[in-house]
């Protein structure tokens, strides 16, 4: 067989020389972000709620993943590495996702006495879809033509994401007694962090100056736009201001969880580095 | 080796998770070339995640060289995205004789509605936006009490 590392197109690509550095920078955020989140995601397999959120969901994490395997793919095509090593191998302190999507699912662990909690769940994949659709439109009018070509493709499969995670959001926060007071505490807990989803880390001015995507001001103020209509739905205070107390994963600040996450999940690629996906 | 004997080849390359369809019937094939009997390929991806379009592409170099070809070139593009309305007028047919609905031709903005594909009723409802693949819905007809899967709408937005 041919080598085949991927789908996709593998024409070398470029960008201007000065630039590729931000850019680079910004297809690590996005790939980063989609693959980690994509793969709490699947820890869920087999523990959702019923039976009809375990199909939804894992079909949204293996959606997720196919995006951060087409971001790595950019990422290949810039001379950065085959995919699979960019997305198997690499340390921690390499990694530029935001800490909130490397959080575990909750107390417990996959194999022994998961005691994941769905509402924290819930409102992470809500907050950060809604993150994401706005990064995308942006992405669409990238000076980068594959990335802007990536983000349109990806636009119109979040778009069945958005409508399934905006469903639980509002129902289990209108919900009386326990969800609603989980899902209050959840909210607090995601903002607590989400200011790392939001920036695009130290080289975020030079992405901009590049055209790569807008300022981080504009995406934040439209995510808030985006998320402020379903508060207004289940009748619940902003929770503002957003922070980073576990860190800025853009500077490769992470936590012991990243360390754990990425042991598991590239335990067969270390083990068999060649074997065919 | 000529585009039509190519296009043809490609007629027999079923998508794997659906029998009845071929990949020309779901719009999946932008452009074929030939030169000198060497053969290239352009494939539009339906789903970025979906893991039968390794599958496809050894299907359609098995298929191009069956029929002839000394060298198959293919690729995935980026651009244009893969959208329902693609799937040809007879693809639509095929994937009813496969139990799935077609895909609406319009983007709706919530939950929709689609005929059976087994009795043709409209009284149907949505059970799950999502299915056993990444391209389908599961829908159950009140009419025929049957359950069965939709094709998912996907249109460019905006």
């Amino acid at each position: 067989m041919e080598r085949r590392d991927s789908a996709m197109s593998e024409k070398p690509m470029h960008f201007h020389p000065d630039g590729q550095e931000a850019l680079v920078e910004l297809l690590f955020q996005l790939a980063d972000d989609d693959f980690l989140l994509a793969y709490r995601g699947s820890e869920w397999l087999g523990l959702a709620p019923h039976i009809e959120e375990d199909i939804a969901f894992s079909s949204i994490s293996q959606d997720t993943m196919g995006h951060a395997a087409m971001y790595y793919q950019l990422l290949e095509d810039l001379g950065c590495g085959s995919a699979d090593e960019l997305a198997h191998a690499r340390p921690a302190s390499a990694r530029r996702n935001a800490v909130l999507l490397e959080r575990p699912n909750g107390p417990g662990h996959y194999l022994r006495e998961p005691r994941y909690d769905w509402a924290f769940t819930v409102v992470r994949h809500y907050f950060y879809t809604q993150a994401k659709r706005v990064r995308l439109e942006s992405l669409t009018k990238s000076t980068y033509a594959p990335l802007a070509e990536v983000a349109a493709k990806i636009q119109v499969e979040l778009h069945y994401h958005l409508l399934h995670w905006h469903t639980w959001f509002v129902q289990l926060t209108n919900a009386p007694g326990e969800a609603r007071t989980r899902m209050t505490k959840a909210i607090q807990d995601v903002a607590a962090d989400f200011a790392g989803v939001l920036t695009l880390g130290a080289k975020g001015k030079d992405m901009v100056r590049w055209g790569l995507i807008d300022e981080e001001e504009v995406l934040t103020e439209n995510t808030i736009a985006a998320l402020a209509p379903a508060f207004a739905e289940v009748g619940l205070e902003w929770p503002m201001p957003f922070g980073m107390k576990h860190g800025n994963g853009r500077n490769g600040e992470h936590t012991p969880d990243l360390d754990e996450a990425l042991a598991t999940l590239s335990e067969v690629y270390r083990a068999v580095p060649h074997a065919v996906w | 080796m000529t585009k039509e004997e190519v296009w043809k080849a490609l007629e027999t390359v079923k998508d794997p998770e659906i029998h009845s369809i071929s990949i020309v019937d779901l719009g999946m094939v932008e452009q074929v070339d030939v030169r000198d009997g060497a053969v290239s390929v352009c494939l539009l991806p339906t789903f970025l995640g979906c893991p039968a379009l390794d599958i496809i592409r050894t299907r359609v170099e098995e298929a191009v060289k069956r029929a002839g070809a000394s060298a198959v070139a293919i690729e995935f593009l980026r651009h244009p995205p893969w959208t329902s309305d693609r799937i040809s007028e007879a693809g639509r047919e095929r994937l009813k004789q496969f139990g799935i609905a077609p895909p609406p031709r319009q983007m709706p903005s919530g939950a929709w509605q689609v005929a059976c594909p087994y009795c043709g009723a409209e009284r149907t409802i949505m059970e799950n936006l999502f299915g056993p693949t990444a391209c389908r819905s599961i829908f159950y007809c009140k009419q025929c009490k049957n359950p069965f899967e939709a094709m998912k709408p996907v249109l460019t937005l905006g």
